[in-house]
């Protein structure tokens, strides 16, 4: 048989559903892979092993009884340290919220738990999902378990979402939630060769949820392989009341509905992704993944997004602008971090506070933020931006005229080694350069592994789609996940 | 737009974020180099265009006027409220002192 930690969400919630293992069995399994990749991977900040196995308990329980178990019945997952779990400390990975015990459940991670699943673990991510690399962690980087051959030194697994699609990557988890802002879900999937969705923007409450850029923020689902991915966003997204940008639509049954069959499926492959000094391996990776979907039944068709150019820089005055305001809140009266200086009144307790319990990408982006939306600049930089976004998200609104869903590779590269690109923000920043136009028009996206480079190390492909569209690209990720074959799995050194 | 080390401690005391000589020093360069990057923006047409203020068409919805109609966010929680406060007194939080 093959080891529990090798399947999915899939297969072991119908493995526990038929009686094949214990959901009990399923979190032991899970827990020893989690404890024993914990020093070498650091892809959680906080394990769980015992919230595991109550829930499992909990489902083999409403087996024994004959009960119906949930669609995630039986699924130990990992939760991004971004989602506020009662009981169990959320930090956003920052020194400000060091400790903080939630007294409540994020909407998401309480209906993943009401459809059966279990917590494995808070995972590590970027400080409050602000980077790409996760490099910018109070609880240092994730190392990635992809290696390049021959080499020891340690890759990123991407960013913000990088404890998510390392922990997927290594089976110490079937599958993880993720959060995306400019490609937070998509780009460390891209990086490890796993599955990621972020869902139209609203779809997934943000309730519970540290804030970073509320326009852009969005919960999404991290898995192996598409249907996986579906079975657990069905299972996240729903509306509700508590957050005022929660579209108030029924969650369409996409599991049901996926299918790989593209016949009369028009996708769009816009020319201007096609950046200078591009890599020849994505340039491949891109035309092949073209020649799969046009084998899947679909017309394929150049289209153009003629600001895509302009995507990146929208979102470096957007986001920090929306941080900066978010951020305010860390202020050491209500919880996290306290710094009192001796003899201190309250603005010197924000100040001191504010700058031992925030690091250095977190503060360059709340200083940027304050900035271009003090007086005498707004205009220049906030509301120009907010401009730009519009024009963007035409650009996508006339694209999906012609067609249905667009191909494009997730990111410029293959994972890059831990400090190869950390002292240059902006070269960070070029990472997301392919993800952060869709995030900005609030667009379904997602990334699917199609194949690995010269050295061995996973790329993919990111399809986006029409606004409330999740089935047209799940779909598509199933016409490409189903030719790519995607099987590789980085070999185990921890 | 450039900024200079005053301008860049205005803005960190705007934020409440205490900055050393130091960090401001290096700070400059760099927030120039992003200011000078988003510059970029500056050659985009924009006459005519709305502000996007949504992505995705949504209107602002009121709750009904019923009071603890949510009971994860009504009242009665302050004991909830206060679990996390650095300094919780009295049922309050604590702070320094405020007025001279």
């Amino acid at each position: 048989m093959t080891e529990i930690t090798e399947l999915g969400v899939a297969a072991i919630r119908d493995g526990v559903a038929a009686g094949t293992f214990s959901a009990v069995e399923v979190a032991e399994a899970f827990n020893a892979n989690v404890a024993a990749a914990q020093d070498a991977l650091n892809a959680f900040i906080v394990a769980t092993p015992e919230k595991a196995i109550e829930a499992a308990k909990a489902t083999d329980a409403k087996r024994a009884a004959g009960e119906a178990l949930g669609p995630m019945g039986g699924v130990p997952i990992g939760m991004k340290d971004l989602f506020a779990t009662n009981g169990v400390q959320t930090t956003a990975a920052s020194h400000i919220l060091e400790g903080f015990v939630p007294q409540y459940e994020s909407t998401v991670s309480q209906k993943l738990w009401d459809a059966g699943a279990g917590l494995l673990g808070k995972l590590n991510l970027d400080q409050f999902a602000m980077g790409s690399s996760n490099e910018s962690s109070h609880f240092g980087s994730v190392v990635s378990p992809w290696r390049r051959p021959g080499s020891n030194a340690p890759l990123t697994a991407g960013g913000s979402s990088g404890g998510s699609s390392a922990a997927i990557a290594a089976r110490l988890v079937p599958a993880a939630t993720g959060t995306d802002t400019g490609g937070s879900i998509r780009q460390p999937a891209a990086y490890t060769g796993t599955t990621g969705i972020k869902p139209t923007y609203g779809r997934c409450s943000r309730w519970g949820v540290v804030a970073y850029a509320s326009s852009l923020d969005q919960a999404g689902a991290m898995a192996r392989d598409v249907t996986d991915c579906a079975i657990m966003l069905e299972s996240m997204a729903g509306f509700d009341p508590k957050d005022a940008t929660s579209l108030d639509l029924p969650v369409p049954n996409w599991t049901a509905a996926l299918s790989g069959d593209l016949k009369g499926k028009k996708v769009g492959i816009p020319k201007e992704y096609r950046v200078d000094g591009m890599p020849a391996e994505i340039e491949a990776i891109w035309e092949q993944g073209i020649a799969w979907l046009k084998d899947a039944g679909a017309e394929v068709v150049e289209v153009s997004l003629p600001h895509t150019q302009y995507a990146l820089a929208t979102y470096y005055i957007i986001a920090p602008a929306e941080a900066s305001s978010n951020l305010a809140r860390y202020d050491g009266v209500r919880y996290g971090l306290r710094d009192l200086p001796d003899g201190a009144g309250l603005q010197d307790m924000y100040a001191a506070t504010r700058a031992d319990g925030f690091g250095a990408e977190v503060k360059r982006r709340i200083l940027i933020g304050t900035y271009v939306l003090s007086a005498g600049f707004y205009d220049a930089y906030y509301t120009k931006a907010q401009k730009v976004r519009a024009l963007i998200s035409q650009d996508f609104a006339k694209a999906f005229e012609q067609v249905d869903v667009l191909l494009t590779p997730t990111a410029p590269s293959a994972a890059f080694a831990l400090g190869e690109s950390n002292d240059d923000p902006i070269a960070m920043y070029l990472n997301d350069v392919f993800t952060v136009p869709a995030s900005l028009a609030g667009l379904p996206a997602m990334s699917v592994p199609a194949g690995l480079d010269a050295q061995g190390l996973p790329l993919g492909l990111q399809i986006i789609g029409r606004p409330l569209d999740e089935q047209g690209v799940l779909n598509a990720g199933l016409a490409i996940e189903g030719r790519a074959g995607f099987t590789a799995k980085p070999g185990k050194w921890w | 737009m450039s900024v200079d080390t005053a301008t860049v401690a205005k803005i960190a005391s705007l934020a409440r974020i205490k900055v050393s000589e130091q960090e401001l020093e290096a700070m400059v360069p760099e927030l120039n180099g992003i200011l000078a990057w988003v510059e970029q923006l500056g050659e985009v047409d924009t006459s005519g265009v709305e502000p996007m203020t949504a992505v995705i068409p949504n209107t602002l919805r009121l709750r009904d006027d019923v009071i603890d109609a949510d009971p994860l966010t009504g009242g009665d929680k302050r004991d909830a409220v206060l679990a996390n406060a650095p300094a919780a007194e009295h049922g309050f939080f604590g702070v320094p002192k405020v007025i001279e």
